[in-house]
């Protein structure tokens, strides 16, 4: 037998056939376009750096599959880590140029399939890491602990949430003949178990950000105390 | 740092394949992908004319077939799911071998894998022929938005910021005594992720902030003054035309 090796979430041309494939290449497109006009606001001088450091992080650690059952691999998709740190909408262009780039010149995951792909992890799961981060912000913003755990969590969710995506693609459009449970159960297992793999990542990285440079954690964002200008008073100091 | 920021899957040529505007091989090769996976899955001969075609590029790009077919085996884990499904999928079955095999199945599993490798060898000739500057560029001139462009060459760029990052915790941790083995190495990287992260952003703003005072502002600059031409783009466009033909022909066949 061919060696069992289930690589998560890409999908490669062929998989579903040409409709399903454009109607959520054009939700991709939609999605995306979307994301370019918001995503403006939150980019600067300082920003900038941030989102290509975070795209290039994402797609290193993508490359690296790691076992999780005999015979399963999978990697992590990052969508949390980058809707974290750079919120949702650049974050949600990150994760699509990485895709792009690995298809264009990595031949991972189709042509074809880049719309579906980009649903996927690049919109369902960013915008579901998201939620699930902007649901736990009060326990994120209170301690460092908190906003690990909440990093771990949206981490967690927003892999399952992704692989519930490639799912309801393959349901509308599977162009092959597995039984939609198989592919559910082997969907969903599976990427709970990559989940906290990849919520241990994100929260190692997200932990070390705060603690260093907690200005450029995105849902941090205006918490820092407000500079206190004290002047000297007489009989003080001197 | 130096070194050209080049990557793994191009093959450095002069060929016409080389040469061509990336935007139009951009365009060529997801329109003859698109073409792939139309094609009926019964048209087996279709597939092999697609093969032919490739391989007619391949040998004006002056690639040797064994370089793309073994960086091919990238697709490998992919078709996971197309060796299960002679196993699991429905009636009618057939007995081949001792084991008992779904019909639908077998044409999905021949499905997947035919237009997924089709797909993988059309990437990779594409990567084989375009380095990742040029890539930049067509992305730039097929109007992609700029705030794009500035995301993907920063992340380019910073790719090699954390290798090198990457490289030298590597070389600190062995000289305090680290004896780092295949895999125990990876724990210890695991656990400096973190910290990878930090660093590499420290240095990714001092290189941002070069590039910006070396007057970056967002997009590649043009460094020749080559236009693209309609005679580019029929050139560009005859092989994705070959495969409209073939994939028109399948239709017609099935």
């Amino acid at each position: 037998m061919v060696v069992v090796r289930i690589t998560a979430m890409h999908m490669s041309d062929g998989l579903v056939d040409i409709p399903t494939a454009a109607v959520f290449g054009a939700v991709a497109v939609i999605g995306l376009a979307l994301a370019v006009t918001r995503a403006r606001r939150d980019l600067d001088d300082r920003t900038a750096p941030m989102a290509g450091l975070v795209t290039a992080f994402v797609f290193a650690v993508q490359m690296i599959n790691f076992p999780i059952l005999p015979g399963a691999s999978g990697h992590l998709l990052g969508g949390a880590l980058v809707a974290i740190l750079v919120g949702p909408w650049v974050g949600a262009l990150c994760i699509a140029i990485v895709l792009a780039v690995q298809a264009l010149l990595f031949a991972d995951g189709g042509l074809t399939t880049l719309g579906t792909n980009i649903t996927n992890m690049a919109l369902i799961s960013v915008f579901v890491g998201y939620g699930v981060a902007m649901a736990l912000r009060g326990l994120a913003r209170r301690s460092r602990a908190g906003l690990v755990a909440t990093a771990f969590v949206a981490a967690l969710v927003a892999t399952v949430g992704a692989s519930l995506g490639f799912v309801l693609e393959y349901a509308i459009g599977g162009a092959a003949g597995a039984a939609l449970g198989t592919v559910f159960a082997l969907m969903s297992g599976l990427h709970a178990l990559i989940g906290v793999g990849e919520g241990v990542i994100t929260a190692a990285t997200i932990g070390a950000v705060a603690a260093i440079r907690p200005d450029l954690v995105y849902l941090l964002r205006g918490t820092a105390a407000p500079l206190e200008l004290r002047t000297a008073t007489e009989g003080t100091g001197a | 740092m130096g070194a050209g920021h080049s990557h793994p899957l191009y093959l450095a040529g002069s060929s016409p394949v080389h040469r061509l505007p990336s935007e139009v091989k951009i365009v060529a090769a997801f329109l003859g992908v698109v073409c792939v996976v139309a094609t009926p899955r019964e048209a087996f001969g279709v597939f092999a004319g697609y093969l032919v075609l490739l391989g007619a590029i391949w040998a004006i790009a002056r690639i040797p077939p064994g370089w793309i077919l073994r960086r091919s085996l990238i697709e490998a884990p992919f078709v996971v799911l197309a060796v299960l499904l002679p196993f699991t999928g429905g009636e009618p079955r057939l007995d081949w071998l001792g084991l008992s095999l779904s019909e639908p199945g077998l044409l999905g599993a021949w499905n997947i894998l035919i237009k997924g490798t089709l797909g993988v060898l059309t990437s990779l000739t594409l990567a084989a022929t375009t380095p990742l500057r040029d890539l930049l560029i067509g992305m730039q001139r097929l109007h992609a938005p700029a705030l794009v462009i500035t995301i993907a060459t920063l992340m380019l760029r910073y790719i090699d910021v954390i290798a090198g990052e990457a490289r030298r915790m590597r070389l600190a941790r062995i000289s305090r005594g680290h004896d780092p083995r295949f895999l125990w190495q990876v724990g210890a990287t695991a656990r400096g992720v973190g910290s990878l992260f930090v660093r590499s952003y420290e240095r990714g703003e001092r290189v941002h902030l070069a590039m910006l005072s070396r007057g970056w502002a967002g997009e590649m600059p043009r460094l020749n003054e080559d236009v693209t031409t309609a005679r580019h783009w029929r050139l560009g466009l005859a092989p994705a035309g070959v495969a409209l033909a073939l994939a028109v022909t399948g239709w017609i066949l099935t």
